[in-house]
């Protein structure tokens, strides 16, 4: 059912657990839905310094999660803005039909988490 | 590394007794039992005999039992065959809410068909409130379809209570066993059913075999048409190896009876106390006792099941859940939702179903394994 790549991700997640001084948190998806995550971001110089993951779900969840912090770690803020539910199933090896709103929930979150950011930088100015 | 299958629920392995017994059958007694001469013959008589073995089970008259080709089609000529012949008393139909998926679409295949159904609700363990199917009753009211023991949390019926209130009413009775026979005694007589549906591969036989009793006297219509096999009520040429392997795994599965669901009963509440004891914040869904020999459904709070589910198999457990993410649909059970669960606690349930060559050594590296899988998950979990 699931690439190899899912699995490796699954069973291996990079970047998980919660920043205490985090820059922006993205939180999205309802428990009561099957899925949730949460992201934290480190900004520096509108660059992604750090990026750390909590979710609640199944196996697609967990490895979007895992995947998207990879991909946007180290990039600027434009960049990650780019990154699409797609090009995160398309880094997985690809993600059963059913299961693309997993890497939906992961491109949902990371927006969040920048929203978050760009909303306090910019009450922050004022 | 070593496997252990825990989703007996699901399908068993068929017993190299059972395999051995359709062999034959394949090749040199391959006849069909609609043929005059000698190779008809043969299967003939093994149709006949595996009937007698199949009845001898459920205290059933071999006249009794038709076969078909498993649960599913059991439950559809039991109710599609009752429901279009009784069609003229009246066009409603009471069921439950947690019926597996073979009785719940055919109920709703009915209703669009101009039959009304009634869903009779579960309370928190599973079981159907008897008061609320007696008022549910109408004078237009044909069939009760009650399972008799649930695929998901394990819980059993009080089918002689219904049965008796069916009987009063003079309302035929259907009854999905494929969960139950083989694990736990069924007599149709003593149970006071009508129609009672079974399937081989829950109880080691093979796969798509099966078979559905019905009381004599019962007015009931073939739903596939074709020749004057079984009665008139399944056409199409007997599934000869499949129902001798059937009727082995009957015989077998009566033999080991007493002793398997003692057995799977003591190994079932071990493996339930050691998960409640060890892992916190689990709880058993379903019925503490009334439940089936080899079924333990837990819910662990804060995690997915099918994250749970693909990190025992990367263990080496075959466990199951039917819940959201690991089943086709995104909806959590219908049966968990039934008895009162928030989705996100449906979300968090595995169903671990026991079978005969199940150890208590394997049971110990379930838990241990569980332990670890569950505080891994949670670690990532931002619900903790």
């Amino acid at each position: 059912m699931y690439s190899e790549k899912v699995m490796e991700h699954f069973s291996n997640p990079r970047n998980v657990g919660e920043i205490e001084d985090a820059d922006g948190i993205g939180k999205v998806g309802s428990p009561s839905c099957g899925d949730t995550m949460d992201i934290y971001i480190k900004v520096k110089n509108g660059v992604l310094t750090d990026v750390k993951f909590r979710t609640f779900g199944c196996a697609a969840a967990i490895a979007s999660s895992s995947m998207m912090t990879e991909m946007a770690k180290g990039k600027t803020i434009e960049e990650v803005l780019k990154i699409t539910r797609d090009d995160v199933a398309d880094e997985l090896g690809g993600l059963p039909e059913a299961k693309m709103h997993c890497s939906n929930l992961a491109s949902d979150a990371i927006r969040a988490a920048i929203k978050d950011y760009l909303g306090k930088s910019s009450q922050e100015e004022n | 590394m070593k496997r252990i299958y825990m989703d007996h629920s699901a399908t068993t392995p068929t017993d190299p007794q059972v395999v051995e017994a359709m062999l034959p059958y394949f090749t040199d007694k391959f006849g069909n039992a609609s043929s005059l001469h000698s190779f008809g013959q043969e299967a003939a008589e093994s149709l006949e005999k595996s009937r007698q073995q199949v009845a001898d089970l459920i205290a059933a008259k071999p006249g009794e039992i038709v076969f078909t080709s498993g649960g599913t089609e059991s439950d559809n000529l039991a109710i599609k065959g009752i429901a279009y012949q009784n069609s003229k008393r009246g066009k409603h139909i009471i069921t439950s809410t947690i019926e597996h998926p073979a009785v719940l679409n055919t109920c709703a295949y009915l209703e669009k068909a101009g039959f009304e159904v009634t869903y009779v609700p579960v309370d928190i363990d599973g079981i159907l409130d008897v008061a609320e199917l007696e008022n549910a009753i109408r004078d237009d009211t044909i069939l009760i379809t009650v399972m008799h023991a649930n695929n998901e949390i394990g819980t059993i019926q009080p089918i002689s209570d219904i049965s008796k209130i069916s009987k009063e009413k003079g309302i035929y009775f259907h009854t999905d066993a494929v969960q139950s026979v083989g694990k736990i005694p069924v007599d149709v007589k003593e149970l006071g059913i009508d129609l009672l549906s079974i399937s081989s591969h829950k109880i080691h036989g093979p796969k798509g075999i099966g078979a559905l009793y019905i009381k004599k006297g019962t007015c009931i219509q073939a739903i596939a048409h074709g020749g004057e096999h079984e009665g008139r009520l399944r056409a199409g040429t007997e599934n000869i190896p499949g129902i001798v392997g059937f009727a082995k795994a009957t015989t077998l599965a009566k033999e080991s009876l007493e002793v398997d669901s003692k057995r799977l009963t003591e190994l079932r509440d071990l493996l339930i106390k050691k998960v409640l004891d060890s892992i916190e914040y689990s709880y058993l869904n379903g019925h503490p006792t009334k439940r089936l020999p080899n079924n333990a459904n837990l819910r662990f709070s804060f995690v997915e099941g099918e994250a749970m589910l693909l990190s025992l198999d990367m263990k080496g457990i075959a466990v199951s859940t039917a819940s959201a993410c690991s089943s086709k649909s995104l909806e959590p059970s219908h049966v968990l939702k039934a008895i009162g669960l928030r989705p996100e606690d449906a979300y968090g349930s595995l169903r671990i179903s026991l079978g005969k060559n199940n150890t208590c050594e394997e049971v110990d590296y379930v838990v241990e394994s569980l332990i670890d899988v569950v505080a891994k998950l949670r670690d990532m979990s931002p619900l903790v």
